[in-house]
Parts: structure tokens; sequence; C-alpha cells
């Protein structure tokens, strides 16, 4: 290119090049001192269709169109263009400036040029392309890297841990679309016992949303605290937020505060999807409270209510990408459906699942989810407490060999989450779902031991330590015995490990010939007077009977 | 519910070091256990004694914790000692046979006087 330049002995000269819809025209010329300052040639200028008809070298000078490009060509001593030209699309020209010896160009001067824009215009092109395709990949790499750190923000502000409270299912679900959302939840624990439950949406998606649900979230963590009451607390919360908040943007969000000891429930609501509350006696609620969302504007108030789960009742707090999630028809999933599906909930499993399941019947297979899908449910247990021991007989399960088959009567039926050190909750509950039969303090202990050995074997060994695969137990009475059966999502397991038949041998394990594990099951043998097993191929259930009257003590036996 | 752990103070006596427990021994247990079971022997303690007087907690992965605990004391000719057991776990030591291969006191004085006599 300098040789031809030189042999031209051009004054000036450039190359303009196509970029996306503008033309800029950038200085080659680095062996001339006198650079053309850069060009834009918009799109929709006249000179772009007349140098796309005219192919050959252009005398700039005897041109005369109403082209700002143009004027900007002749003003920079452009006397000569040469269109480059590829499959039809101006990608760039070759202007020249006067000859030093002041005479025109000649025809082979022309000749010249015409060949070298005929073999460089494909060049430039490909490497038009290849700038292009660069760009795009630095983008794509920038749009992905945000994705994963607003990923990251939401996977580490997401509570871990499920609350686990006796008489209580407490579960959540949260599930981000591809381009991440900005839905979050949380629990908060306040010192008197109480939980604060927490679901919002922060409008935007991606890094921003991300550090807007984030900043949320702390706040509300602070403030719930130390104000307590749920109204006053989305109020003192808007008040922050609102100082910070970017433009446009906003937090919608529920506080809702319960007193696991009497099922009462306080809520405040800024803006968010009214949560759905499900009757012991049938029937579906709102629970309704008005608010603005945060951050809009200071100085609001927030209306604060109040409910009571009775025991067997339920409430779902979710976010708009259930109700908004389309199928293939576009047809939306919706509230009515919602409500329905969860007035035909029946308490047993889970309530979250029963939605899950019923958004992906509606969605179909290969459903791409729009927003993220968030929900935090709060269920009361069915017979949970003293005082709501079922006054109905019921029969124990089939394939266990209870000991007595006059009525049994359950007390309670209890689900325990697979998380590690929940056993004691176990037992704990248990222990106070028999304090009616008055079981001597010993035997009470024994009952603990026991229930807490047998649920970490089903926690561990049946369910993996799968949060979302409770451990059910069931608390019976008869006359004569109680039954507490502890069942979990484990297929058979093989007999020798499981049965406790091999007496822990101390001597062994001190000698370190045995592991100096394996206490479990040879602890619960000697805790009860019966241990029976029996599963399917999907569940395994340890019963653990103790006599009432009668003989008096296992233990004794060894 | 989020696992209260166990905490572990260590006194030294002459040739006996005392190890107070208090909480839970469970899985969580093992590394505050095993610090403190170090901790007790730095000073070349002859006999160690633990206190349960405030443990409410004892579960099977708890057993096998003392069971180690039991093994590395032989191992190293420690006599090992209990004392301030609930009557229910002072049972369990007596059904796994712990108490075999170590000596359960009431408290810690009636086991400090039996066991730098012994």
């Amino acid at each position: 290119m300098a040789t031809l330049l030189q042999r031209l002995r051009i004054k000036r000269g450039g190359l303009a090049k196509r970029e996306s819809e503008v033309i800029h025209i950038r200085d080659v010329d680095q062996l001339q001192h006198v650079t053309p300052p850069p060009m834009d040639i918009a799109p929709n200028d006249p000179i772009v269709a007349y140098f796309l008809s005219s192919p050959g070298a252009i005398e700039i000078d005897k041109l005369h169109l109403a082209s700002p490009a143009l004027q900007a060509m002749k003003d920079a001593g452009v006397k000569l263009a040469i269109p480059l030209v590829s499959q039809g699309e101006l990608v760039g020209l070759l202007n020249l400036g006067p000859r030093l010896s002041e005479q025109d160009y000649s025809t082979d001067d022309r000749g010249l040029l015409n060949t070298l824009a005929t073999q460089s215009a494909p060049a430039v092109r490909v490497a038009q392309l290849v700038q292009d395709q660069q760009i795009q990949a630095r983008e794509n790499e920038r749009i992905q890297h945000e994705l994963r750190v607003a990923q990251l923000i939401q996977k580490t502000l997401l509570p871990k841990d499920l609350p686990a409270l006796p008489g209580w299912k407490v579960n959540a679900y949260y599930q981000a679309a591809r381009q991440v959302g900005g839905d979050f939840y949380d629990f908060i624990y306040l010192d008197d016992g109480r939980l604060g439950l927490v679901i919002g949406d922060v409008t935007d998606k991606g890094v921003p949303a991300a550090l807007l649900m984030a900043t949320t979230r702390s706040v509300l963590r602070a403030v719930a605290q130390r104000v307590i009451k749920p109204g006053q607390v989305l109020e003192r919360v808007n008040e922050i937020i609102y100082q910070d908040i970017p433009p446009k943007m906003f937090v919608t969000c529920l506080y809702a505060l319960l007193d696991p000891e009497s099922g009462e429930l306080l809520y405040a609501n800024a803006g968010h999807d009214l949560p759905y509350h499900r009757h012991q006696m049938g029937g579906v609620t709102e629970l309704r409270a008005t608010g603005m969302p945060l951050g809009l504007m200071p100085g609001m108030q927030y209306e604060e209510k109040k409910t009571t789960l009775a025991y067997g009742e339920s409430i779902l707090f979710y976010s708009d990408g259930i109700v908004e999630a389309h199928n293939a028809d576009r047809g939306m999933y919706g509230f009515p459906r919602l409500m329905k599906l969860i007035g035909e909930y029946e308490g047993d499993g889970s309530l979250k699942d029963a939605v899950l399941e019923d958004l992906s019947a509606f969605t179909g297979t290969g459903w791409e989810q729009e927003d993220d899908i968030t929900m935090v449910t709060l269920e009361r247990s069915k017979g949970y407490g003293v005082s709501q021991i079922a006054s109905r007989s019921i029969t124990a399960s089939e394939g266990l060999n209870l000991s007595n088959n006059s009525d049994w009567q359950q007390l309670a039926e209890l689900t325990i989450p697979s998380i590690p050190g929940n056993e004691r909750i176990a037992m704990e509950q248990v222990a106070e779902v028999v304090e009616i039969l008055h079981l001597s303090d010993r035997r009470l202990e024994q009952l603990k031991t026991a229930v807490a050995e047998a649920t970490m074997n089903a926690m561990e060994h049946g369910n993996h330590y799968n949060p979302d695969l409770p451990v059910s137990i069931k608390v019976l009475a008869s006359q004569a015995a109680l039954s507490v059966q502890i069942t979990d999502h484990g297929a058979a397991r093989i007999p020798s490990s499981d049965a406790g038949n091999e007496i822990p041998d101390i001597e062994a394990k001190l000698a370190e010939l045995q592991t100096p594990r394996g206490w479990g099951l040879f602890l619960i043998k000697h805790m009860v007077d019966e241990m029976n097993i029996s599963s399917d191929s999907s569940h395994h259930t340890v019963e653990l009977i103790m006599y009432l009257k009668g003989e008096e003590n296992a233990s004794e036996k060894s | 519910m989020p696992a209260k752990s166990l905490e572990a103070q260590v006194r030294h006596q002459p040739r006996v070091a005392i190890v107070e427990l208090e909480g839970e021994i469970d899985s969580f247990a093992e590394d505050v256990l095993n610090a403190a079971y170090a901790e007790a022997e730095s000073r070349e303690a002859n006999v160690i004694l633990l206190n349960f007087n405030k443990v409410d907690y004892i579960n099977s992965t708890g057993i096998a914790l003392i069971v180690s605990l039991l093994a590395k004391a032989r191992k190293s000719k420690r006599r090992l000692l209990a004392c301030g057991l609930s009557s229910h776990y002072e049972e369990i030591f007596q059904i796994t046979r712990l108490v075999d291969f170590m000596s359960v006191y009431p408290d810690e004085s009636s086991a400090l006087a039996s066991g730098s006599s012994g």
C-alpha cells in the first residue's frame, strides 16, 4: 500500500470503513503528515446509493448531491474516491487527495486504483466480519459474566436452611430464570421465638436487580429485629431504601410474622402478590393488606393484618413467575388455577411440590422459564399438639407387626426435614406428644434416645440428608402400648447392616478392629420393647414399641 | 434448628486434666471434643476426666467419639474417667459397656478422689 500511495503521489489518503450503521473514514496513510478527520456517513446519505451504483473511481469535485458526507469529503480535500463494494454492500472508500504534481489523475492511475479497490474490498469485508464477531463474542462473554455474578449474589443470599419449627412445615423454592430476575425470600428468626417470612421481587433483572435485592434483604433483616410489627417494618424499610434506590426501580415485598405457638400470623404487604390461605374447613382466601412497593416514594404507610393458621391449614407465598408462566399455546397459568390447586391440596406431602407438579403439567416439557419462580409455603401440621388427638380409631399400617390388635389412636404425625441435627427436633416433639401418657422419666428418656437414633438413621441412610425428603413420624397409642413409626424414602436396606443383630463389640472397637461407630440400632433395641422394620420399594419404616404396662423395660433384658 | 454445639474447657491439675463439657455430643461435636482432648493430653496428665454435668444430649455418634477418645487414652496409657452423667446416659454407658473401660463417678470430687489414687 505504501508503495502504491507513493507512486500516485497522493497528498492525503484515507480508507472509509463501514461499521454497523455508520461509515467512518479512517486514516491509513501513516506516510503522510496530513490526516483527514474521521468521517461518518449516515446510512441514509444519498451518496451511499451513488457509490453503490457507480463502480470505479469518482471525481469528488464533479459530484453534486445534497449529501453531508460529500461536503465533508470536499472539505477534507478529497479529490478522488473509489468505493469498496463487496457483495453489493459498501464496505469502505479509498479516498485520495490531489496529486503532488497538481495534475489530474491519469487513466492509468484510475485503472490501477479500480483494480486495487476490486481486490481489497472482499478483504476489508472479511476483516470487518471478523471484528464484528470479536465484538459480539466479547459482548456475550460480558453478559454471561454478569449472569454469573447475579446468580452468585442470589445464591449467596437466599437462606441455606429451612426453619424447623415443631408442628410446622416450612418449605421454600427458588428457580432462577435464565436471565436472573430479582426474586428473593428470607427467614428472620426473632428472639421471642417468632419467625419472620419475607418474599419479594425487585424490578429489573441481572446484576442491578440482584444488588437491590441484597440491599433490601439486609435492611429488612436489620429493621425486623428492632421494629417487630410488620407494617412498621415495611414503613421503615421503605424510608431507607427510597434514599438509595435507582430511578425506575422498586421492590415488591411481603413481610409476615408467625407465632408458631398460637399459629397467629401478622402481615403487611408492599405491593407483592397476595398470599393464599387454605382453610381447614375448605376454601381459600387471599391475604390482603394494602401498601405501595418499596422505594417508590417516601412516607408510605402499610396496612397490617392478622390471620391465624389452625391445625392442618397452610399458606402459599409466591412471586409472579408462577402465575405468569405460559404454556406452548401461550395460555397463562393464572391466579384461578393456582387458587383451585391450593383448595384441593389435602395437606399430605408438600404444598410446594403440589404447585410445582401442577405448574409442570401446565407448561409441559421443554418449557423455557420466563421469570424467576419463588415460593415459600407454611403448613401447620394436622395432628400436632396434645389437644388435637384424633378421636377416630385407626389401624396400624399393614406390614407392621403390631403387638396388640386393639384400637390404635394416632396422637400425631410429624414431618422432619432431613437435615443433620434435626433428630433432636423429632425427639423433643415426640416427647411433647406423649406427655399425656405420663411415662416415667426413665422411659421417656429411653423413648427419646430411640426416636432420635431411628430418625437419624432415616435421615442419613434413607434420605441421604436430602432436605426435600422428609422423615415422617407417626405416634400412635393403644391401651397397652405406644408405637412410634419412623418412615423414610429409602428402599429396603441390607438386613445385616440394618437390623442391629450384631452386637457392637467395644473391645474390638478399642483395639481398632471395628469402627468406633455402629451403635445406633443397638441403642434403639435396648431402649424400647420392640423394634419392627418394614419396607417396600420406596419407603422404609422402623416401628418402635414401648409397652405401657406389663413388661417394664427392655434394657433390663440385656 | 441451629444445632447448639459443644463447648469444652480444660482445667489442668497435677497429673489430672479435667475436660468440662457443655452442650451436645453428636457429629457436630467431633472437632471440639478432639481439640479438648489434645489440650488435656498436652501437659502429660496421666488421668483425664470428662465431666458430662452440662451435657444434655449424647447420641450414637457421640458414643463413637467417646470410644475413639478411650482408644487414644489406652494407647498412650492414660486413664479416662467420666463424671456427671445423667442417669439415662449412665445407663447408656452401661449398655454399651463403656463403663467397663472408663470408670464413671457421680461428680468431679468423687472422680478426683478415686482417680488420682488409681
